[in-house]
């Protein structure tokens, strides 16, 4: 006996009566049986309801595979109703995995050349949601023929079908490019939507289509305007807006298609700015439309009043209240701010609003944003909207807010006290955060700005006493108490408040430091260096310091072990060495990835091309010689002593022990004042060809010593140059020991060699400056 | 282009669910769970656009049901926020006092 199958209601509200999850599938179980059993049976006249509730079933997640081949026999009956359940399954069920699919290519063939609109348009549906390849390919020149028939309905579908075949076989494109310009005289919005999206398609896919519909852009530039300028259309209007999504579709198009092309872009131009205009902006659609147009504006070569308009209209969104406008003007004036960046900049003061928003994405894009709009005109109030930002803002960001202000200061800071200040500010509230060579490069600022070295090592040492556990701080702060230690000490300095610095607590303060289980290894290193440097530096006994260094020579860590002991050699075996080895380091010269490094990171944050490529910070702040050809290959002092290597032991005793082989290049006199002589002799080594060695030998024949004399080089840009240490500063009177330096110059390209030359002395109490070139140089010095 | 359109309720139940490109079915409800977690942590202030791995997400809220629908980057976000209300429209006008259960 056959049970009489329920409707599908029935059993909907069967589902929704069960309590649980498992009386649920109870319930469904039963019933599948049931359809199992009746699509066994084949009975021909309730198929299609089984199929209904088999597909409800399926929607909730239970299996459904068995209804498969169902779907193929409704599919091929003649009863509409019948079809509609087949198709709906099949659209459901039969996606391009099944293998049963192929198999309803011949229904949907047979049912696409029947008479019957609403059949067709099922076929159509169902070739469009899941044609496969091959389907697609048998059937494309059925769905064009359907895409000029008389009807909207089926042309709709077809359209959409089109669109799918498309994306799935992008050969067939040949075959739909004809009708489309016959589509476009459409009345029809659901035809026009569709018409404009499959040229969309086609356009984006293929070259050749793309430059067969430059013809169409006049046509399209007229409908658009009817659309915007005709009145209120009751069928298709959205908030006042005529069918923004039309409006938003053929925008795109436009943008597709005036892509570096000059005439298309012109057609657009005047209807671009009256949409700008027109449109009204109260609603979201209206603000939709507006956005497209923007976006189109910003992408074709449109006129310049016409940038400037949209960066205008972007910045009335920033203003606005609603967040989703605001984030989408955001992410617009960022892909904008390359290019007219101007523009953009006018409207600075909204977009760092911005950053205080509580949304992360928009505050994020905010700071992206401002970062970008960093100039040097402005750089003093960003970096201090900047740093506001960074106290407050979530930890996700800091990381980019706070490297993002430090490189900002860099590439703009207006003096070095100033860039000093920004970077200290920025490591004690985000120390954690900031990358890795903050603290080289701010050691070599530091070291590099030598009128601000008493400044900075007080600002460094208040710091530290406050707080040691922000590393990078810690690490830069003991490495200026170690090299500037005596001019904390020395109690004045204009640009601080006097701070009264006893001996004995810089060395407490460094032991903290030492001691502290916050502080890295990296970070007790610098401390137990710092250390060691201030026994010299300091005018006390240095008992303390001993103390700390022997008691580290036991330490755990290899590194400090190692760097202990070597200090206790240096206390005791060689403490003659320990002054001229402790002394002062020269500026460490950085290296070439410094410059990479910042190469990529400007990159990455959308910056100007017009950018000062970072020269080495060295050449500027030596600010020596401008030189000959206006670029510094300013010379360096002896090889840099790095603080966190092995030892400091042997590398400087490295004292320059070339012995200058025989060569027969005369000596040249350059110089002579007031008694004080300077020659030099030249050597060229045999066994490197491109090397030549200079011994510059001051004489001085005067009554008076000369004092503090300092002689620098500079070479054209092509040469190398190296300085080595002279052998004193002071040129004793009446003929006494000659000062000697030795450069060493290589020169691999055998260009004519220029030499300048700049000294600073004092003689009979006065203090002299001489920068001279040197002319007459032999030319076996260079060839 | 759309590749993901969503109804969730406030639960975490996907009431509806269409994949525009192939999700494996396993993936696909691991996706599902995300998606609604980044939607329901936020709050009133925020902007209804999120970006999710390789797509963005726009999402509207009505009473306990979320729309969600996933698009890739070429679509103009706010047309996608209309057209979520135009669904919403049309059902509402076919179906008359429509609610989530239905």
């Amino acid at each position: 006996m056959v049970v009489p199958s329920s409707k599908l209601q029935d059993l909907i509200e069967e589902i929704r009566g069960a309590k649980t999850q498992a009386q649920e599938r109870e319930v469904i179980q039963k019933e599948c049986a049931h359809i199992r059993a009746s699509f066994r049976d084949g009975d021909p006249l309730h198929r299609h309801r089984q199929l209904a509730k088999l597909l409800y079933v399926h929607m909730l997640g239970y299996p459904a595979h068995f209804g498969q081949m169902e779907c193929l026999k409704l599919i091929a009956s003649p009863r509409f109703t019948d079809k509609r359940v087949g198709y709906l399954g099949a659209m459901l069920l039969l996606d391009e995995r099944q293998d049963a699919h192929l198999l309803i290519t011949n229904s949907i063939k047979n049912d696409l050349s029947q008479g019957i609109q609403a059949v067709q348009g099922l076929a159509l549906c169902t070739l469009s949601t899941v044609g496969s390849a091959e389907m697609c390919r048998d059937l494309a020149t059925e769905v064009e023929k359907l895409l000029l028939q008389p009807g909207p309905y089926v042309r709709k579908k077809a359209v959409l079908t089109a669109v799918h075949i498309i994306r799935k076989v992008p050969e067939l494109s040949n075959i739909f490019l004809p009708p489309c310009a016959q589509l476009l005289h459409e009345r029809h919005h659901g035809v026009l939507l569709g018409t404009i999206t499959l040229i969309t398609e086609l356009c984006e896919r293929s070259p050749a289509a793309l430059k067969h519909f430059r013809k169409v852009v006049p046509q399209l530039v007229q409908i658009l305007w009817t659309l915007v300028t005709t009145g209120y259309s009751t069928e298709h209007s959205i908030s006042g807006v005529s069918d923004p999504f039309l409006q938003v579709q053929i925008l795109r198009l436009l943008r597709i298609l005036g892509r570096n092309h000059e005439e298309s872009s012109e057609t657009m131009n005047d209807l671009l700015a009256q949409v700008a205009t027109n449109t009204d902006t109260s609603r979201n659609a209206g603000n939709a439309v507006l956005f497209e147009t923007v976006l189109t504006i910003m992408d074709i070569r449109s006129v310049a009043g016409l940038r400037v308009l949209a960066v205008n209209i972007l910045g009335r969104f920033l203003l606005n209240s609603d967040k989703n406008i605001r984030y989408v003007a955001l992410t617009s004036l960022l892909r904008v701010v390359q290019s007219d960046h101007s523009a953009v900049q006018r409207h600075r003061p909204t977009v760092v609003e911005c950053l205080r928003e509580p949304d992360a994405s928009l505050s994020r894009r905010a700071l992206e944003l401002s970062l970008a709009l960093v100039n040097s005109s402005n750089v003093r109030a960003m970096t201090q909207e900047l740093q506001s930002f960074l106290e407050s803002c979530p930890p996700d960001l800091r990381a980019d807010c706070a490297s993002g202000i430090l490189l900002a200061a860099e590439r703009f800071a207006p003096t070095k006290r100033w860039h000093i200040d920004t970077i200290l500010r920025v490591l004690t509230m985000a120390g954690t955060h900031v990358r890795d060579d903050a603290v080289a490069n701010l050691t070599q600022l530091i070291g590099g700005a030598q009128e601000l070295h008493a400044y900075s090592v007080r600002r460094l040492y208040s710091a530290l006493a406050e707080d040691i556990s922000q590393q990078p701080l810690v690490q830069v702060a003991a490495w200026c108490i170690g090299e500037y230690g005596d001019l904390l000490l020395e109690g004045s300095c204009e640009e601080t408040e006097p701070l009264q610095v006893e001996e004995e607590e810089v060395l407490a303060l460094l032991e903290k430091v030492l001691q502290s289980h916050m502080s890295l290894p990296a970070t007790r290193g610098y401390a137990l260096t710092a250390l060691m440097k201030l026994s010299t530096r300091l005018r006390g006994d240095n008992n303390r310091i001993r103390q700390v260094v022997s008691v580290y020579g036991s330490c755990l860590d290899v590194e400090l072990q190692q760097r202990a002991v070597e200090y206790n050699a240096l206390f005791q075996k060689y403490d003659y060495m320990r002054a001229a080895i402790l002394e002062k380091m020269p500026l460490v010269e950085r290296g070439g990835t410094q410059d990479e490094e910042a190469k990529e990171s400007k990159e990455a944050q959308h910056s100007e091309a017009a950018v000062i490529p970072t020269e080495p910070q060295t050449s500027k702040l030596l600010d020596l010689l401008d030189l000959l050809d206006g670029t510094s290959g300013a010379a360096q002092p002896p090889p840099p002593l790095e603080p966190s290597s092995e030892g400091t032991s042997v590398h400087l005793l490295d004292l320059p022990c070339v012995s200058p082989a025989p060569a027969s290049i005369p000596n040249l006199k350059v110089f002579e004042r007031e008694g004080l002589q300077l020659t030099l002799s030249f050597v060229r080594p045999p066994g490197t060809p491109a090397l030549l060695l200079i011994m510059v030998t001051a004489i001085n024949t005067s009554e008076a010593d000369v004092t503090h004399f300092v002689c620098q080089a500079a070479v054209p840009k092509s040469f190398q140059l190296q300085l080595q240490a002279p052998s004193g500063d002071t040129v004793p009177a009446q003929g006494g020991l000659p000062m000697t330096q030795l450069l060493r110059i290589l020169n691999p390209k055998k260009a004519p060699l220029r030499l300048k030359l700049r000294l600073t002395y004092n003689h009979f109490g006065q203090s002299v400056q001489e920068i001279f070139e040197v002319n007459n140089l032999p030319v076996e010095t260079w060839q | 282009m759309i590749k993901i359109f969503l109804m969730v309720n406030k639960q975490g139940q996907t009431r509806l669910s269409k994949y525009y490109e192939h999700v494996e079915i396993n993936k696909r409800t691991l996706l599902e769970t995300e998606v609604i977690k980044s939607c329901l942590s936020r709050s009133n202030e925020q902007c209804s656009f999120i970006e999710f791995k390789d797509f963005k997400l726009i999402y509207r809220q009505y009473a306990a049901l979320f729309i969600v629908v996933g698009v890739n980057d070429t679509e103009n976000e706010m047309a996608i926020y209309e057209f979520i209300h135009n669904f919403v429209e049309v059902l509402d006008e076919y179906f008359s006092r429509v609610s989530e259960l239905d």
